[in-house]
């Protein structure tokens, strides 16, 4: 056997160094250099006083974040589970190796190659009162209008109908994958047993993916927690904050009112909510496989 | 007496495939909404807009993005912007993921889990530090300053990663009889085999890079360094009133445009590059 370059060595790690130097610099190093702000008094011109956590309190009492808290939970509990299912659904209805299927495959997948400003301008054109869609719709029908992005109670609804129509292409297509996956033969045996298709969607289909199906809830959950281009562009986190999620805390306190302690402080209480969801939805994922 | 078996009995059917066609028609009605908007005279929608279901319809609005400048300029901005950060992750990525995947150097293990774990930073965490950051080294509105984050995308390595996994082992150690360096090894005979890879990997960044919305906010305050994405939110901050909801829409379709073509072209690369890490 020749002499093997997969020995281990430091110059094989050169293949691996520019990329881990960026990441160092552009991710590691923020990261911990974004805990460090939030725990000191920054002034614009640089100087730095440690304060421990007092920049947290004034985050943690402050009614503007406990309200985009409560929108952005509300918005990611209802958001997610809507998500996955309609992702499963047209994962199951696309499974499909047709023509029709693989063309509406692609058209569901479409609209996530917008981006936010498209995707905003589209929803905001639609439920424009008077003149959108949703207006001309109504109007057809004889319904009362709604004020759906001036309204409370509708604003935050509305960000929430054009981000399942944005980003519904990505657990579609994630599930799809893990579909067509699962072995043939389990279906075989179950068209032996003559299973119903609801017996063979519950006992074969759901166990085979369930693995699938968990990843992709902790994903939306993840990108779900970081709704901010909709809130902006749609409604201004409004009527009255009812539509302003926590990154738009952020982006406010951070980049218009300039207060690095406190908008740091609140990037990394999002950052632990992230976390905790992520991990709670992980454990009970396992949870159930384990019975 | 069993009845035959058909592979699609438990997985889909006729009913749900037509339901799902019907829910595809009520995601393309908005759409459909803005581009007939985008055909319509300003000043006939001003009247009411149920004309869009009924002709004449007008280049105008689509004329009129010519003639103002700053679109071009941010269109431009976008295509640098991408472009760049394409190729620096396509560089860095297929690197690494040849190291994580096919070498062995002191800690590999350890660092390809630390890069793992950065996937699940969310950018907001960072952002105000890495804001800070370029500012020290002056990289705020410009092309670095905004190419630049993207280069630390642990997804590509990831990837990459996986891809250079796939590849069976004997075909480097064919190439390891001839005592041909690793260098060599990754250049000559295992790059050429991840071509088809690469360009999954380079059409799903570009179509991240050109969609990003929230660094290019922060970073790029002047006008001239807007990318197409933050210029066109920008002139949707004194909406319909005053350019008209046909111009509006228009420039909404005419910076859809790249990427809607980049999507029907390499749609089956970008469906490997998102499914890339479910399939294993």
């Amino acid at each position: 056997m020749a002499r093997s370059y997969r020995r281990s060595s430091w110059a094989n790690g050169l293949f691996a160094l520019p990329f881990l130097i960026f990441f160092v610099v552009l991710l590691v190093f923020p990261l911990i250099w974004g805990m460090w702000l939030s725990l000191n008094k920054v002034d614009l011109f640089g100087g730095a006083q440690f304060i421990g956590l007092k920049n947290y309190s004034p985050v943690l009492k402050d009614p503007v974040f406990a309200q985009a808290v409560r929108n952005t939970v509300l918005f990611v509990a209802v958001s997610v589970p809507t998500l996955v299912t309609l992702g499963l659904f047209l994962a199951l209805a696309l499974n499909k190796a047709s023509r029709g299927s693989s063309f509406l495959r692609g058209l569901f997948f479409s609209s996530s190659i917008l981006s936010v400003t498209i995707v905003t301008l589209i929803w905001r054109i639609v439920f424009i009162p008077g003149d959108g869609l949703m207006s001309v719709i109504f109007d057809h029908f004889g319904w009362a209008q709604i004020g759906f992005l001036s309204e409370r109670g509708w604003s935050l609804f509305s960000v929430g109908v054009a981000t399942v129509w944005w980003s519904l292409g990505l657990p579609m297509i994630l599930i799809l994958a893990a579909l067509q996956q699962i072995p043939k033969d389990l279906y075989e045996a179950a068209a032996l047993d003559n299973a119903s298709k609801w017996r063979g969607l519950t006992r074969i289909t759901l166990p085979s993916i369930k693995g699938t199906l968990a990843m992709v809830a902790i994903i939306q959950i993840v990108l779900q927690f970081q709704l901010f281009g909709q809130a902006q562009l749609m409604t201004n986190g409004g009527p009255a904050g009812s539509s302003r999620p926590i990154v738009m805390y952020i982006y406010e306190t951070g980049f218009v009112r300039w207060e690095i302690g406190m908008g740091t402080a609140a990037s990394e209480i999002l950052f632990l909510i992230i976390l905790a969801a992520a991990m709670v939805q992980y454990w009970l994922s396992t949870r159930k496989e384990e019975q | 007496m069993a009845r035959p078996y058909d592979p699609d009995t438990f997985t889909a059917h006729r009913r749900l495939f037509w339901i799902s066609a019907v829910f595809a028609v009520i995601m393309l009605a908005p759409v459909a909404w803005i581009v007939g908007l985008s055909f319509k005279d300003n000043a006939e929608l001003m009247v009411g807009t149920q004309s869009v279901f009924s002709p004449p319809y007008t280049l105008a609005n689509y004329v009129n993005i010519f003639k103002s400048s700053s679109v071009f300029g941010w269109l431009w901005n976008s295509i640098i912007v991408a472009t760049g950060q394409t190729i620096g992750v396509l560089i860095l990525s297929s690197m690494a993921g040849y190291a994580f995947a096919r070498l062995e150097f002191p800690f590999r293990k350890t660092l390809f889990i630390i890069v793992l774990f950065g996937l699940a930073v969310p950018e907001q965490a960072i952002i105000i530090a890495r804001h800070q950051m370029f500012n020290w080294f002056a990289l705020h509105n410009t092309y670095l300053g905004l190419i630049l984050p993207g280069m630390s995308s642990a997804f590509g390595v990831y990837l990459m990663t996986q891809f250079f996994r796939a590849i069976p082992k004997e075909i480097d150690e064919a190439a390891l009889l001839d005592n041909a360096s690793a260098w060599r090894i990754f250049w000559k005979v295992l790059l050429p085999l991840t071509l088809p890879a690469q360009a999954t990997l380079g059409i799903f960044t570009f179509l991240m890079a050109w969609n990003d919305y929230w660094w290019p906010l922060i970073s790029a305050t002047k006008k001239e360094m807007f990318t197409l994405t933050i210029g066109i939110a920008s002139s949707q901050s004194n909406f319909a009133q005053s350019e008209g909801l046909g111009f509006l829409t228009a420039q909404a379709v005419f910076a859809s445009l790249p990427v809607v073509v980049v999507y029907i072209f390499f749609q089956r690369h970008i469906v490997t590059a998102v499914s890339g890490g479910a399939v294993k």
